[in-house]
């Protein structure tokens, strides 16, 4: 079986306000690929036990294991990543897990290009594939589109602007949907099919699509590029039940 | 007991429920959705039920003669291999048992499949014996697509990627074939008391 092990919190990054990524060191990582995600295990000293399950953020490239956490307040797990876990602290966890979301520079699909859609912290495994692909010797062109709710929202600002001005072919578009701050030039609106004909390439380029984020944004961005003609077979979604985490 | 997660209480446990709730597992009362893509819209009129593989007649209802079939309305709680549990949910839909009466088949196997290209197996032993169901009402209303509608297979003593949304048909067969999830990293049959997740679990 996939084994439990212990990780060490190396680094605790906050993103936003309600976003933490936690760096982890985890001695016998066997790696893994964009877009997988662990399951992290908890035990109170009564020997009571949950789990729960986080996408990876880092590339597999990187030393150390990322996940990044968005703590929901009536939740059970994630206040507890993002709140009481301190440097230094273990923390219970196995993977990689998850063998169809995902994302490898070195597959044949991965000519195609990369069309990643994000709602809220569903960026977090696109990240992953972000931080791959900035690594990998060959660059497909990949365009994100990133759906946050305010400008204070937003996961990885600025990681993803460095990334974007590298000039290697990653365009980075932001929509806000409830707020419109002064001298913001980004997009101001739920994803649409105007959006994604702005920032996209069409069906006929074939892009591999992932999507990610809570259930309805999922539903919503994949019923549009299907309509929009997209093919359905190359679009992969990652819906993240905002419930009990 | 080794590893305590420094600072870790947990929520207060419900024991009442705690004996229906898998290894793993907590208990949801809102509904969440998963699925591998895009949601099938799907036309009524061209919709079929089918029976396949290893059969000497396959067998395949319409959408209307489905609806005429006998149907039960069950009680179950259902576990999603990324955790949550629901108790209580109650479906309307025809068992397995009806669909297959009077079916002979030397197969052991089978293989459900939906719209989309989704598929799962289970062993005849899994489907068979009041143990599944091909649900088309959710809660007294008509199944939503997002969770599977017009109809999905309910198969709820094994975690919850086994009840196929949008399904299609089952296909019988003499050996096992890993379906979608099955050949993606996750365990071949799914037991959540076993907490057969994952390959090798």
């Amino acid at each position: 079986m996939i084994k439990w092990q212990l990780g060490t919190v190396v680094e605790l990054r906050p993103e936003t306000p309600r976003v933490a990524s936690l760096y982890l060191d985890v001695p016998d990582w066997p790696g893994h690929r964009a877009g997988q995600h662990v399951d992290v295990r908890l035990t109170a000293d009564d020997g009571y036990q949950t789990e729960r399950s986080y996408s990876i953020a880092s590339a597999p490239e990187d030393r150390r294991l990322a996940l990044t956490v968005e703590r929901l307040e009536d939740g059970e797990v994630s206040p507890y990543l993002v709140g009481e876990l301190r440097v230094g602290d273990k923390l219970e966890l196995r993977g990689p897990i998850g063998g169809f979301f995902v994302w490898q520079a070195t597959d044949d699909q991965a000519e195609r290009p990369l069309l990643l859609v994000a709602g809220g912290s569903g960026i977090v495994p696109l990240m992953s594939m972000l931080r791959h692909r900035a690594a990998a010797s060959r660059k497909p062109p990949a365009c994100l589109l990133d759906s946050s709710r305010t400008l204070e929202d937003v996961i990885y600002v600025q990681e993803l602007a460095r990334l974007a001005a590298a000039g290697d072919g990653l365009s980075v578009h932001h929509t806000l949907t409830r707020e419109k701050p002064s001298g913001w030039t980004g997009y101001t609106r739920r994803i649409d099919a105007a959006m994604v004909e702005d920032v996209a390439w069409p069906k006929d380029a074939m892009p591999a699509v992932f999507v990610c984020g809570p259930t309805s944004f999922v539903e919503a961005a994949a019923q549009l590029l299907v309509a929009m003609d997209y093919d359905p077979r190359w679009i992969k979604t990652e819906r993240f039940g905002a419930t009990g985490g | 007991m080794g590893f305590v997660s420094r600072g870790f209480r947990g929520r207060r446990r419900d024991t009442a429920s705690s004996s229906r709730v898998p290894p793993g597992q907590y208990t949801v009362t809102d509904f969440p959705v998963l699925s591998a893509g895009p949601t099938p819209r799907v036309n009524l009129d061209q919709w079929t039920f089918s029976i396949e593989g290893e059969i000497d007649e396959p067998k395949r209802w319409t959408w209307k003669e489905f609806l005429a079939l006998p149907s039960e309305t069950v009680t179950k709680d259902i576990h999603c291999v990324t955790k949550w549990s629901k108790l209580d949910t109650t479906w309307k839909g025809v068992s397995v048992d009806t669909l297959t009466e009077g079916v002979e088949t030397a197969a052991e196997f089978s293989t459900v499949f939906s719209d989309g290209g989704y598929t799962t197996n289970l062993t005849l032993d899994d489907i068979t014996g009041h143990k599944a169901w091909v649900a088309y009402e959710f809660d007294g209303q008509p199944l939503q697509p997002e969770h599977g509608g017009p109809a999905r297979f309910l198969v709820p003593h094994l975690y919850f990627w086994k009840s196929a949304k949008w399904v299609r048909g089952i296909r019988l067969q003499k050996e096992e074939h890993p379906g979608f999830w099955e050949s993606n990293g996750y365990h071949v049959r799914g037991d959540p008391w076993q907490e057969q997740r994952y390959w090798g679990d």
